[in-house]
């Protein structure tokens, strides 16, 4: 019992990272449906670049965050400008092969660079943990786990609270509704592909704590992300979230029961499972119908 | 008249298209006869016959799947363990496990697929590729089986060594001869006809009787089965199959890029791509070794096949061929198409 | 007699809007009704819902005498129910004729027939020439005018043999020539025995072809009868005119 509560805590604070990490994705999908094939590799390319930045500088990796977060924007933000938009009116499916593609490209590219032994940023307190009622509790895992509530939270009140948020919420239920409304659906879709890609920035910063990364790592990560995605509904905040700690904590207490190598089956067979029942996800609409 | 290669009626120059295929492929590796030009040739075959297959649920059905290297893996796995565990023996006899594995496969995704075609669009993209990403674990833990990450290593067969890589070229040579021949009939029946309805637009395609489920669920597993049997050739030619490079994302990512190069709509495209493709990554391969540049090099390719070539190759060649006629006989049919027509499937929600 | 098609208590909100609104009419066998109602009054939706495009919240749907639990529309095609789209639908990849052939229901053996039989070919060839696309067979139907896609979905939803056709808005966006080709060929139709359930905004068109006409509001049938008296009848002129 003890090592399931651990491993659940553990999981909870591992699964915000994972929230963050999807949720910049499904708000990807929402307003532009596609699919971000590279969110992975686009955490993964940030730890690297924290990872630069604290070995080479000495810049502490939760600091990091302020320089990458607006990096990643500005990256994702002109990868749609300058390949996605022309590809809207041609089906999310070939804009989904671009990013694929994208991201096999930026890993070859990351190879070249850093080489591909595995790496993992360990400032002075990676190992620090507190211990409450009898439960370790990590230092890195807690603070990651903080800096992606501050960041879904402020995610939220864009959406919920400002003009841009109104706008990016109407391009996601109707973009020729929106387009009429007034709204710049191509600007929009290019900010919140920006904001998609800014929380991979976020999150790889700390993931590179947590976990030793190398371009390949992409492939796990990305598999989680697009189980997450297609359990929380794709476009489904809440949903995705839902999902993204649901896959933390079976990860973890299958990982401290079972064994680690089943960690991240256990959550396929979850996924599966619902999808016998529902289709569309825990929190998706139904994916049928005409007009 | 030739519309994306799609035809309606049977054309004459289909038999000698046929004959030109099998004569070519019977008399290749005699021509091409040193070990890398061999080798070279059991490739392309082989991803000829992957992106073939591919072809039937990616171009003829629209539905884009990513994780066709699951199937590659099972049959690569099917074959490896075949060979070990189950004493089939070596020479020429492992050749006989392809059938099975290949049908075996195609029934064997059958719930799964059932599962996966209830998705659609960018949903069916993301859990075929996770269904791979599934296997992959498989072939990791599953130790007793597939003895994890250290992998398999299959009997290399005692033929001459001048000759040692004819008989893979041979079998992958059926193998595609198979596929094209399957890609052909399923084309040019109603099958066909059912699958393009569904890729334009599938809610119509269900309204007007069309039993949309069936149709895909036939192409899924045909697809799947093909895939597998080169699979199980392919690990019995390299001899030894581990679980990063027999379920490889690439594999499939390779195969997509080979069709949609020579045009995913098309019978041949698949194979025109492959013919291109494959050399010039051997080549790569050969000449700068280094993985991350090959890495760069498929991606770029994509890239430019996407922008500039999104129809594929052959396509393009013949939309220009009927232009030209077209316009030399001046008949009045528009030559530009509406948008639709190219990219037809609309996303419904 | 009973009814062809009967819908009771048919209801579907989207979100808090209501679509349909405890909907409930019959068509009876042989008939060319029609429904008509402002703009959102849920004719569409209605067309989708019994269809079985749309699940529906609440109702029962019964046709041909029997009721429809889950409404498909791959199974109602088979039981003689076929319609068409306010948008045109067709396949642009396919070729006109096609297109026109797909929608021929067949046991699932004949998927290993030729893409295109004789016998199929003749009587969509037929068709199509009824309908004047003879000359298009082989064009892809991506590349028709929007008024030639009608055409060509009306004739494509024939080939089916169904025995209720269901049009939503077979006019709109048509220049009038081809609207008195659609008229024409609704009419030949129904002399051979087709019952039609028709959406029309254009009211000349549904005074002079249809009867019964019903009338939605709100996703709830206001009025049922003769056109003209639906067209002086007090609650119609207010649904249209604004309360
Ligand atoms: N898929 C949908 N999602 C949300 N609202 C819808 C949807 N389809 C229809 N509606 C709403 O339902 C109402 C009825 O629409 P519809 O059936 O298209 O009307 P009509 O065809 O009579 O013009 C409208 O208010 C419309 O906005
Ligand atoms: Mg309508």
């Amino acid at each position: 019992m003890h090592l399931i509560v651990q491993a659940t805590i553990g999981g909870i604070l591992i699964g915000g990272v994972y929230a963050l990490l999807a949720s910049g994705q499904a708000m990807i999908f929402g307003v532009t449906r596609t699919v971000n094939f590279a969110q992975a590799i686009f955490a993964i390319l940030s730890a690297y670049l924290s990872y630069t930045l604290f070995s080479d500088f000495g810049v502490d990796p939760f600091l990091s965050v302020l320089v990458l977060v607006p990096t990643m924007f500005a990256f994702g933000s002109a990868i749609y400008i300058v390949f996605l938009r022309r590809l809207t009116r041609s089906g999310a499916e070939l804009a989904l092969l671009v990013l694929y593609a994208m991201a096999i490209g930026i890993q070859g590219t990351l190879d070249y660079f850093y080489k591909t032994n595995t790496r993992v940023i360990s400032p002075g307190y990676t190992n620090h943990s507190w211990t409450v009622g009898g439960y370790q509790i990590s230092e890195v895992r807690l603070f990651a786990f903080l800096l992606a509530v501050v960041v879904l939270g402020s995610l939220h009140a864009i959406r919920q609270h400002t003009k841009l948020g109104r706008a990016l919420r109407a391009t996601a239920q109707n973009p020729t509704a929106a387009q009429l409304l007034g709204v710049n659906v191509e600007r929009v879709s290019a900010i919140a592909m920006g904001l998609g890609v800014a929380t991979a920035g976020a999150a790889g910063a700390v993931f590179g704590m947590v976990v030793p990364f190398n371009g390949n790592s992409q492939y796990d990560l990305l598999s989680k992300l697009l189980s997450i995605s297609v359990l929380g509904g794709m476009a489904s905040m809440p949903g995705t979230i839902v999902a993204a700690v649901i896959l933390g904590v079976v990860e973890s207490v299958v990982a401290a029961k079972i064994s680690p190598d089943w960690s991240a089956f256990s959550f396929l067979v979850v996924l599966f499972a619902v999808l016998t029942v529902r289709p569309q996800g825990l929190f998706g609409r139904r994916l049928r119908g005409a007009l | 008249m030739t519309w994306l290669g799609r035809e309606s009626r049977t054309r004459p120059g289909g038999a000698l298209q046929a004959f030109a295929f099998l004569g070519a492929l019977a008399v290749l590796p005699v021509v091409m006869g040193r070990h890398w030009q061999v080798n070279l040739l059991v490739f392309t075959l082989m991803y000829a016959g992957l992106a073939s297959a591919w072809n039937l649920v990616g171009g003829y059905a629209g539905y884009a799947a990513l994780g066709h290297g699951a199937f590659f893996g099972i049959g690569a796995y099917a074959m490896a363990i075949g060979t070990t565990h189950l004493g089939v023996g070596t020479g020429y006899r492992p050749f006989l496990l392809v059938l099975p594995i290949a049908v075996g496969t195609a029934l064997a995704v059958v719930p799964i697929a059932r599962l996966l075609l209830r998705t659609r669009a960018a949903t069916f993209a993301v859990l075929s590729i996770t269904v791979m990403f599934m296997v992959q674990t498989f072939a990791y833990n599953i130790r007793s089986l597939t003895h994890g990450s250290q992998g398999i290593a299959v009997p290399v067969p005692p033929f001459p060594f001048t000759t040692f890589e004819r008989p893979f070229y041979y079998a992958m040579a059926i193998l595609l001869a198979l596929t094209v021949a399957v890609c052909w009939a399923v084309r040019s029946s109603q099958l066909g006809l059912a699958l393009n309805a569904v890729r334009d637009d599938e809610d119509r395609a269900r309204g007007l009787g069309v039993q949309t489920e069936l149709v895909k669920l036939i192409a899924f597993s045909l697809s799947a089965g093909l895939t597998a049997a080169f699979g199980a050739v392919w690990a019995y030619y390299i001899s030894y199959v581990f679980p990063g490079f027999a379920i490889d994302p690439l594999l499939s990512l390779g195969a997509i890029l080979m069709a949609f190069l020579g045009g995913r709509h098309t019978l041949w495209g698949p194979v025109v791509g492959a013919a291109l493709i494959v050399p010039a990554q051997q080549y790569f391969a050969y000449r700068y070794g280094a993985s991350h540049l090959y890495l760069i090099a498929y991606a770029a390719l994509f890239l430019i096949v996407i922008y500039l070539l999104p129809d594929g190759i052959l396509p393009s060649t013949t939309q220009r061929l009927n232009r030209l006629r077209t316009r030399s006989r001046a008949r009045t049919t528009p030559d530009l198409l509406p948008m639709e027509a190219l990219n037809p499937r609309g996303e419904s929600e | 007699m009973s009814a062809l098609l009967a819908v009771e208590g048919l209801t579907k909100t989207f979100g808090g809007i209501v679509a349909l609104d405890q909907c409930s009419f019959e068509i009876a066998p042989g008939s060319l009704a029609a429904l008509i109602g402002p703009n959102g009054s849920g004719k569409t939706t209605a067309f989708n819902v019994i269809t079985g495009y749309q699940p529906a919240d609440a109702g029962r749907l019964s046709f041909g005498g029997r009721v429809v639990r889950r409404p498909d529309p791959c199974r109602l095609q088979r039981l003689g129910m076929a319609r068409t789209f306010q948008q045109a639908r067709v396949f642009p990849g396919l070729s006109v004729l096609e297109n026109v052939v797909l929608a021929h229901h067949q046991p699932w053996h004949a998927l290993l027939r030729r893409r295109v039989s004789v016998t199929d070919r003749r009587r969509a060839e037929d068709l199509l020439g009824e309908f004047g696309l003879a000359a298009h067979s082989h064009v892809p139907a991506g590349m028709l005018s929007y008024g030639q896609r009608k055409l060509l979905e009306f004739a494509s939803v024939l080939m089916g043999e169904p025995t209720l056709i269901l049009l939503d808005e077979p006019t709109a966006g048509v220049n009038p020539v081809m609207v008195d080709t659609i008229e024409h060929h609704i009419r030949r139709c129904h002399g051979e025995g087709v019952s039609f359930l028709i959406v029309e905004h254009e009211m000349s068109f549904v005074m002079r072809l249809c009867d019964p006409v019903i009338v939605l509001d709100r996703g709830r049938p206001i009025a049922c009868g003769a056109p003209q008296e639906v067209q002086n009848d007090r609650s119609v002129l207010d649904a249209y005119l604004g309360d």
